[in-house]
């Protein structure tokens, strides 16, 4: 143990001659070594993020689903170093989420644990094991107004007394008990261990330096067990019936139930994931996010906006402004405010269209993560999603890739196994458009007509589909079956809605902001240096002869590269008849990711696979778009 | 309660409780033994989904199980015995 100044006594375990182990890529930097590691633990959608958040004054998302949380994120809190970590319901390494975590509570010199105070059955299994790995422990019970609601008596005296470790209420959403935390960390402390697990750690004790790895590795752990040179431990299902069991007595003890209540929202609930009842609720969703982000913002708000602050006022001002200086269509000011300028064109797409849209966008998907509705959605497709090789879980990363396709790779992370990510990724960048995207395509689609919304529609998904069920049949590999607890649907708070969408909203467009400027640069520098009609030339078979697209239309390729809804917005001004559109849209939605996704799917999925899936992109866009534009034009 | 059918989970009816016969071995067993889905542990059936895709209940906590993996859980009807 450390010589670090933490009050509390360690009557139940005694030998104090272990742990501060260093490894590698564990994501806790060198500067501040000394600093005391304090990580939150939970079971997923436990509320360990809320706590974070409030200790550390940082922002990580909170969403009523489990995997919310998928890498580790540090801040301070006090003289302590503090650490969330995605959601597990016990320590090994069966999925990367869970070997983030393991690595963490390994490194940890106090874990607080937040537990699920409502599904303490589910819960303590993961508490007792902290407290067998030997780790200093609090628990903080969370959900304290649930369980009041549901009519649950949890006696956490004799939680305590049973565990061996403090424990507190706590209701994380209003900030009830977080005057304890501090309290909490100070008399964290090593609990009951199970006598038998105690027994045989000592034996494995002098092997691997620390009672937690010991314990991984008698229960089988083969990561821990290889870093130590030492077999594995054939003994995980007795262990873990053994605890399953020990959890069982003391919920016996301290849990009373004083009556059964139905909660309002499980009825919906229950809807929302049969099938018969779901397709319509889902119909319903759907269509309201459409009246909201597509006609309400897209074309009312973003009308206005766009037309009359961007082309009305915005440009005209900055243009006259910049003529006080530059000669009126020189190269410099052509560059600057021209059609495709950086203070003109850029501006107004940023600021004007793509904006209000991307935060509409967000506003939608948050009250769908915080209501509980996502986990039964994935449910219910489960079965479809299996014909292309992946389980109801991706629908939340695909899902999400409509507010951002680079997010949505990371998210991939709290998919099981390397194929299911492999599927969901390529999925990801070649047929979702995320909200900048869309909201571009809906503007340039709402005046093409109905019937060019179905046809693009139509083809994207059958993309959808088409990659999902090629990759599924060429991939060796089965797929995992669905398996996730389904938290209770909540009526989203507010305040949780707001911060999110102003968060991600901010970070989008600071993400975007730049690659804007660049995209607008090299645009029109590749205009005043003529670049840009060898460039045409060069493309003219594929954009005139194959996709029947004016050759102006490589332009938007260009942009393209930068960013796919930049490159979309670069269809603007060309005047196309409504298949052209289709077409154009098509294709560009097909085409490469932005610069921003390419570099996280290279960072998630390496650079092999990131690349084939770059060329795959301009491969399939030209292809599918070209087959469509032979079938209509 | 001896000689009561031994069923896979997919194929039981919405609102039937079980009692868990056999879990699969694999990754998936850990991860089932920490929900407390174990041999010996009561289920409730909520919902069964077209495909075989299962919704039961255990301890207040709603799970929903593929249909591969329900189909790969034993159980037999426990319901008159509750
Ligand atoms: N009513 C109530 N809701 C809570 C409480 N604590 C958390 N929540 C809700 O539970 C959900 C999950 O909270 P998060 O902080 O994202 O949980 P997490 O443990 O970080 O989840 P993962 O990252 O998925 O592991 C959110 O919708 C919260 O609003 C609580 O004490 N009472
Ligand atoms: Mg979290």
């Amino acid at each position: 143990m450390s010589e670090r100044p933490l009050t509390g006594q360690y009557h139940s375990s005694p030998h104090n001659h272990i742990e501060k182990h260093r490894h590698i890529g564990v994501g806790i930097g060198e500067e501040d070594v000394d600093r005391i590691k304090v990580v939150l633990v939970g079971n997923p959608n436990v509320g360990k993020s809320i706590f974070f958040n409030h200790m550390s004054g940082l922002y990580v998302d909170v969403s009523n689903y489990p995997g919310t949380t998928v890498e580790v994120s540090r801040g301070r809190f006090n003289t302590f170093d503090v650490f969330d970590t995605p959601g597990v319901y016990g320590i090994s390494s069966f999925t990367d989420e869970e070997s983030v975590t393991r690595d963490c509570v390994l490194e940890a010199d106090v874990v607080l644990n937040i537990v699920d105070s409502v599904h303490l059955e589910r819960d303590l299994f993961l508490t007792q094991q902290l407290i067998d790995m030997g780790k200093k422990t609090a628990v903080l019970l969370n959900f304290s107004d649930e369980l009041e609601k549901q009519g649950i008596d949890v006696d956490a005296k004799l939680l305590a007394s049973y565990l061996g470790v403090p424990v507190f209420n706590t209701t994380a959403v209003t900030k009830k008990g977080f005057e304890h935390i501090e309290q909490a960390i100070a008399e964290a402390r090593k609990g009951e261990q199970d006598l038998t697990i105690h027994r045989r750690l000592h034996t494995m004790l002098s092997r691997t330096g620390s009672e937690a790895e010991a314990l991984l590795i008698l229960e089988g752990d083969e990561v821990i067990a290889q870093r130590h040179g030492i077999a594995p431990g054939e003994d995980r299902e007795v262990m873990y019936i053994e605890r399953r069991n020990r959890v069982n007595i003391i919920i016996n003890a301290v849990l009373s139930e004083r009556n059964r209540r139905k909660r309002i929202g499980s009825t919906f609930g229950r809807w929302a994931v049969n099938p018969w009842t779901g397709v319509p609720i889902l119909a319903v969703v759907l269509y309201f996010v459409y009246l909201f982000v597509g006609v309400l913002i897209a074309q009312d708000l973003v009308g206005f906006t766009e037309e009359t602050l961007g082309h009305g006022i915005w440009e005209p001002w900055i243009q006259g402004v910049v003529s006080n200086f530059l000669a009126p269509q020189s190269w410099l000011w052509t560059i600057l405010v021209g059609e495709f300028g950086a203070l003109s064109m850029t501006v107004t797409y940023l600021l004007f269209l793509l904006l209000p849209l991307v935060v509409a966008f967000y506003l939608a998907l948050a009250l769908m993560e915080d209501s509980g509705y996502l986990p039964r959605l994935a449910t219910m497709v489960d079965r479809s999603l299996n014909a292309i090789g992946l389980n109801g879980r991706a629908v939340i990363p695909l899902i999400l890739g409509f507010g951002c396709v680079t997010m949505a790779t990371i998210t991939t992370r709290l998919l099981e196994s390397e194929r299911e990510k492999r599927i969901a990724t390529s999925i990801l960048q070649f047929a979702i458009p995320c909200s900048a995207q869309i909201a571009v395509v809906a503007a340039l689609l709402t005046g093409a007509g109905f019937q060019a919304m179905v046809i693009y529609t139509a083809t994207i998904f059958t993309v959808f589909v088409v990659i999902g069920t090629i990759l599924h049949r060429a991939l060796p590999g089965e797929t995992p079956a669905l398996l996730i607890d389904l938290p209770p649907m909540r009526i989203p708070r507010i305040d949780n809605i707001v911060r999110k969408t102003a968060f991600r909203a901010y970070h989008f467009m600071k993400e975007a902001t730049p690659w804007f400027f660049v995209g607008a640069l090299v645009v029109g520098i590749m205009q005043v240096t003529g670049l840009l009609t060898v460039w045409q030339n060069i493309l003219a078979p594929f954009t005139t002869g194959w996709l029947q697209l004016p050759r102006e239309a490589a332009t938007a390729f260009v942009m393209g590269l930068v960013r796919r809804d930049f490159g979309a917005a670069g269809l603007y001004e060309l005047p196309l008849t409504p298949d052209q559109i289709v077409v154009a849209l098509v294709t560009i939605t097909l085409f490469v990711p932005c610069i921003a996704s390419l570099m996280v799917m290279m960072k998630e999925r390496g650079s092999k696979e990131a690349m084939l899936i770059w060329f795959g992109t301009w491969v399939g866009a030209f292809f599918v778009g070209g087959l469509l534009s032979q079938l209509l034009i | 309660m001896q000689n009561a059918e031994v069923i896979p989970l997919h194929k039981v009816r919405k609102g039937r409780r079980v009692l868990v016969v056999r879990v699969p071995e694999g990754k998936t067993r850990a991860q089932l033994i920490r929900l407390g889905i174990l041999k010996g542990e009561f289920l409730k059936c909520l919902q069964r989904l077209p495909g075989g895709t299962m919704l039961v209940e255990k301890n207040r906590q709603e799970i929903a199980i593929g249909a591969s993996l329900a189909g790969a859980i034993l159980v037999t009807d426990a319901t008159e015995v509750l």
